[in-house]
């Protein structure tokens, strides 16, 4: 896992850390000992997933892949989660879906896709044999869709795990609900559970009284995983048209805006569940990676980052070795719940 | 397959204000540009502007691949484009390119351009790669009054210059959709159009009218630019597509105007 890149890029990766820190590490004797993977261990495990790093895609904002194929290289990334998959054909809402705001952006795509029967025939052979975990985002209004797009998922070989999205804001049933109701989310869990026999990862919705009450509703359902956190519920207005932004009045915040609520959740669940983590949320560079890492995360998602800078997951990964390096962390599991507090 | 798509810093060799609104930025890269075809776009980052979170898309105005330099027209419209207007040339801006897909030739050799607003920004890059293609190209242009117009020069070298102003001080009074031209028979082999989206369809329903294939470039509001995010979606025969991707360049008939 070694520093690829020019020097000018570089400089990019570290602008957390003072040039003169760089400088001595970079041209130490011990910054070529540490290109062997042997002294820096970025790899983590999350319930059977084996991760090289804990850098992951978050899904709706990474395509399929393929679309980064230009920018990044796929086999250094802990992992993928692919676009949202429904049941049938989803044609999305209306233009426009998207508003820029402070540090963010809302988005209201609503879930287009073509469904699970075209991903599974059409999509899969594609990005089966990308040299990453490929985790398929599973979507839908109902428990009987979740349930039969889990079950097909299940049947694909090379995905190792699925995301169970009960976090969506812009769907008009179920995917939100699913999400803010503890009993409804341990119902959904439970019945994609006993089809999925891989790892089950849940992904949960900022847009609730307590993060920790529906943390404990999924693995109480049989989540393997815990992702947080989805979009929060938010809003734009054109003044000047006296309109809303989006067609549908409402979406979903994302974006560094949004990251002090995600740190926080993270770190509140972390209190409650003894399940990994993967804390997603406003993610821009490999220092608020650690940042979610020592709340609790054991792995991180990158999101809406990726739509500013295509490459910047590469950068991520290896600030996150850069920042072991410095700190003299061996393992990037010694990061997972490291806050001092 | 594509052109292989890039995120590189171009150096500012050039910052050309035009009005008040209007400036043109020349950037040049540090590697050999890839072809450049008229209609696509870049994504510019915008740094040190805080309520700039996203890049923001230009069309291609001007690509020189023996300079090595690519032209963007942008008009000043909130505080990212207001920040990009005071770089100065030396400065570095990253661009993520090439993007989108391109106008198409036309099977005759006699085109119509009509532009109206910033929506001419695509149109001086195709006008002058009609005319490497020895097609006849006429560019009609709408604007408000006659200190807005830029340009014509670059417009003349290219072929017949016609212009609307609303207030009449320069060529005919009023929108460039109302110019006599369009109330005549046309024959013209294709039309191209960019501009808003009101005119865009006036446009497109003349060009229907004459049985004239048009195409228009389409301006919708993105975040990535390279087919991810599902943002710039318009509805086409096809269902939903991506501006970013299967656009900006659409026939009318496809969007069904």
């Amino acid at each position: 896992m070694g520093i690829r890149e020019s020097g000018n890029e570089r400089k990019y990766y570290y602008s957390h850390i003072p040039i003169f820190v760089i400088r001595i590490f970079i041209n130490s004797p011990t910054h070529q000992l540490a290109n062997s993977p042997a002294m820096i261990d970025l790899s983590i495990k999350i319930a059977h997933l084996n991760l090289k790093n804990p850098v992951m895609t978050a899904s709706g904002t990474f395509g399929y892949g393929e679309e980064y194929k230009d920018f990044v290289d796929l086999g250094r990334l802990g992992g993928i989660v692919v676009k949202a998959v429904t049941g049938n054909n989803r044609d999305g809402n209306a233009y426009p879906r998207m508003a820029e705001t402070p540090s963010g952006m809302l988005n209201s795509v609503g879930l287009q896709n073509k469904g699970v029967d075209y991903f599974v025939k059409e999509i899969y052979p594609g990005i089966k044999d990308f040299d990453t975990n490929v985790i398929v985002n599973v979507s839908g209004s109902t428990i009987e869709e979740y349930v039969a797009v889990a079950e097909k998922i299940n049947e694909l070989e090379k995905i190792p795990a699925i995301e169970l999205n009960i976090s969506c804001p812009n769907v008009k049933q179920g995917g939100m609900a699913f999400g803010t109701i503890p009993s409804m989310a341990t119902e959904v869990t439970a019945a994609v559970r006993k089809v999925y026999k891989k790892d089950l990862i849940v992904k949960l919705s900022p847009n609730v009284t307590s993060i920790q009450e529906m943390a404990k509703a999924v693995v109480d359902g049989g989540a393997d995983i815990i992702s947080l956190i989805n979009t929060l519920l938010g809003m734009a207005i054109n003044a000047d048209q006296r309109r809303p932004v989006l067609s549908t009045v409402t979406g979903g915040l994302s974006g560094p805006a949004i990251k002090p609520v995600a740190l926080r959740m993270v770190w509140q669940v972390s209190k409650v569940v003894k399940v990994p983590i993967i804390g997603i949320g406003g993610i821009m560079n490999a220092t608020d990676a650690i940042e979610f890492m020592l709340a609790g995360a054991s792995a991180v998602q990158v999101g809406t980052a990726n739509f500013i800078d295509p490459n910047v997951t590469m950068k991520i990964v290896d600030g996150i070795e850069a920042y072991c390096r410095l700190h003299k962390v061996g393992s990037v599991k010694e990061l997972v719940g490291g806050l001092i507090s | 397959m594509s052109v292989k798509k890039v995120l590189h810093d171009l150096v500012i060799m050039k910052n050309e204000h035009l009005n008040k609104r209007h400036f043109v930025l020349e950037l040049q890269a540090p590697e050999p540009l890839p072809k450049f075809l008229p209609g696509q776009f870049v994504q510019v980052l915008v740094k040190d502007s805080p309520s700039t979170f996203l890049r923001r898309p230009f069309s291609i105005h001007g690509f020189d691949p023996l300079k090595n330099t690519l032209r963007l027209l942008i008009q000043i419209k909130g505080e990212g484009t207001r920040h990009l207007s005071q770089v100065r040339e030396g400065e570095k801006l990253n661009v993520l390119y090439p993007l989108g897909n391109s106008f198409t030739l036309p099977a005759g050799k006699n085109v119509l351009l009509v532009g109206g607003g910033c929506g001419v920004a695509p149109l001086l890059f195709l006008a002058m790669w009609l005319k490497e293609q020895d097609v006849k190209v006429t560019i009609l242009t709408g604007w408000k009054r006659k200190e807005d117009i830029f340009e014509k020069d670059a417009y003349l070298q290219c072929g017949v210059v016609l212009m609307t102003t609303e207030d009449g001080s320069e060529g005919e009074t009023g929108m460039v959709t109302n110019h006599s031209i369009l109330k005549t028979k046309l024959s013209f082999d294709r039309i191209y159009c960019c501009g808003p989206d009101p005119m865009m369809k006036a446009i497109a329903k003349i060009s229907k009218e004459n049985n004239i294939n048009c195409e228009v470039s389409l301006e919708n509001t993105m975040a990535c630019g390279f087919g991810v995010c599902l943002c710039c979606i318009t509805p086409t025969h096809h269902g939903n597509q991506r501006v970013c991707v299967e656009g900006p360049v659409f026939s009318t008939k496809e969007l069904g105007w």
